[in-house]
């Protein structure tokens, strides 16, 4: 179980909007642990702002993910932060038109996103800037597609042989 | 106590145990000798003694280690050297499920297995896909290499793995030595792009 630590969470919350002031669009308690939203214009320097500041210190990536959103036709990351001094977990996320899939890199920040951020790249087609080697990670390097967009079809196109009928469709 | 337990081992030392034997093929035998075509003779000791090449990437892998632990012994059946080095092994035994990224690797595996050889699907994964219906699974090895035995199951119970074999074993011993410059066969190679 997580502890809430709410001073906290408002420390962070009041901090972040004193230094970035409006590129913090949202901010909500999402299962324990608070979630800021921010713009993709001030990402990495909101990230390595939240790195080295003395009072907030998460110097831990924990994980870094995509998201996809159709109805707003947004890409999106969400980076887990975990300050291992304070012992406090927090999530950032960001969002880019699907039309222009492009992110600032967190690999100067903390070198554990270079493979996080090429699966991201892998499954859905976020182009990070400035990333030192940007290819695909997990899946064949000849893939033209994404497939964790949820475009994207649930089983293998190349089978003939599945009868409609017989799997409930 | 003692005594009962003595009397059943003294009973089982003296059992006289038959060994099994091969069975012979047809042929003219004499005082001697005994004469059958080299098909036959060859068939018979290809078959005894195949030499798997253990592709285990999967959950069906762990069923083959208990085919070859001491209970469901594979070795009876002459597969008692494996090797992981394509070169030295006469089957190459497919178990598990097969990534499309590993695809190519299969393939060159089975280029460098020298003739004759022989392939096992074991398992639903290496069948076809298994319940992996998905982007990243190859949905049955035989989209990469040609295969010779399918044993379904997820996973086959070791008694169907040792099965298997004993179906490969029935294809070596029966297989003409001509069979491999057949035009069949090199259809066959045609179409999965292997010369």
């Amino acid at each position: 179980m997580y502890q809430i630590n709410p001073d906290r969470d408002q420390l962070v919350v009041k901090k972040l909007t004193s230094q970035f002031n409006d590129a913090i669009e949202a901010h909500e308690l999402l299962a324990d642990m608070l979630c800021i939203c921010v713009k993709k214009e001030v990402i990495q320097p909101c990230l390595l702002f939240l790195r080295d500041d003395n009072e907030l210190q998460y110097n831990f990536l924990t994980t870094l993910c995509g998201m996809h959103y159709p109805e707003k036709q947004q890409l999106g990351v969400v980076y887990h932060l975990h300050s291992f001094v304070n012992n406090h977990r927090i999530r950032i996320k960001t969002a880019t038109d699907i039309n222009d899939p492009k992110l600032p890199t967190a690999t100067a920040i903390w070198p554990a996103a270079n493979w996080m951020e090429r699966e991201t790249y892998d499954f859905y087609g976020i182009l990070f800037g400035d990333h030192p080697n940007l290819k695909r990670i997990l899946n064949v390097d000849e893939m033209t597609d994404f497939p964790m967009r949820k475009d994207f079809p649930l089983e293998d196109q190349t089978r003939e042989d599945k009868d409609d009928s017989m799997f409930g469709r | 106590m003692q005594a009962v337990n003595t009397k059943i081992m003294s009973e089982k030392i003296n059992q006289k145990i038959a060994p099994t034997v091969a069975e012979p093929p047809e042929g003219v035998s004499g005082q001697g000798f005994f004469a059958t075509s080299i098909e036959k003779a060859v068939g018979l000791a290809r078959k005894n003694s195949l030499w798997p090449l253990p592709f285990a990437t999967s959950c069906c892998g762990i069923e083959f280690m208990a085919t070859m632990a001491s209970h469901y012994d594979l070795a009876r059946f002459g597969s008692e050297r494996l090797s992981f080095s394509p070169r030295q092994s006469d089957l190459l035994m497919v178990m598990g499920t097969v990534a499309k990224k590993m695809g190519p690797v299969l393939r060159e595996i089975y280029i460098q297995m020298a003739e004759p050889k022989w392939v096992i699907a074991v398992g639903a994964c290496a069948a076809s896909g298994g319940i992996f219906d998905t982007y990243s699974v190859l949905q049955g090895i035989d989209r990469v290499i040609p295969v010779d035995v399918y044993v379904p199951g997820c996973p086959p119970r070791p008694e169907q793995i040792i099965d298997g074999i004993i179906k490969i074993q029935e294809l070596a011993g029966n297989e003409s030595l001509r069979r491999r410059h057949s035009k069949e066969y090199e259809d066959l190679m045609k179409q999965y792009n292997m010369e």
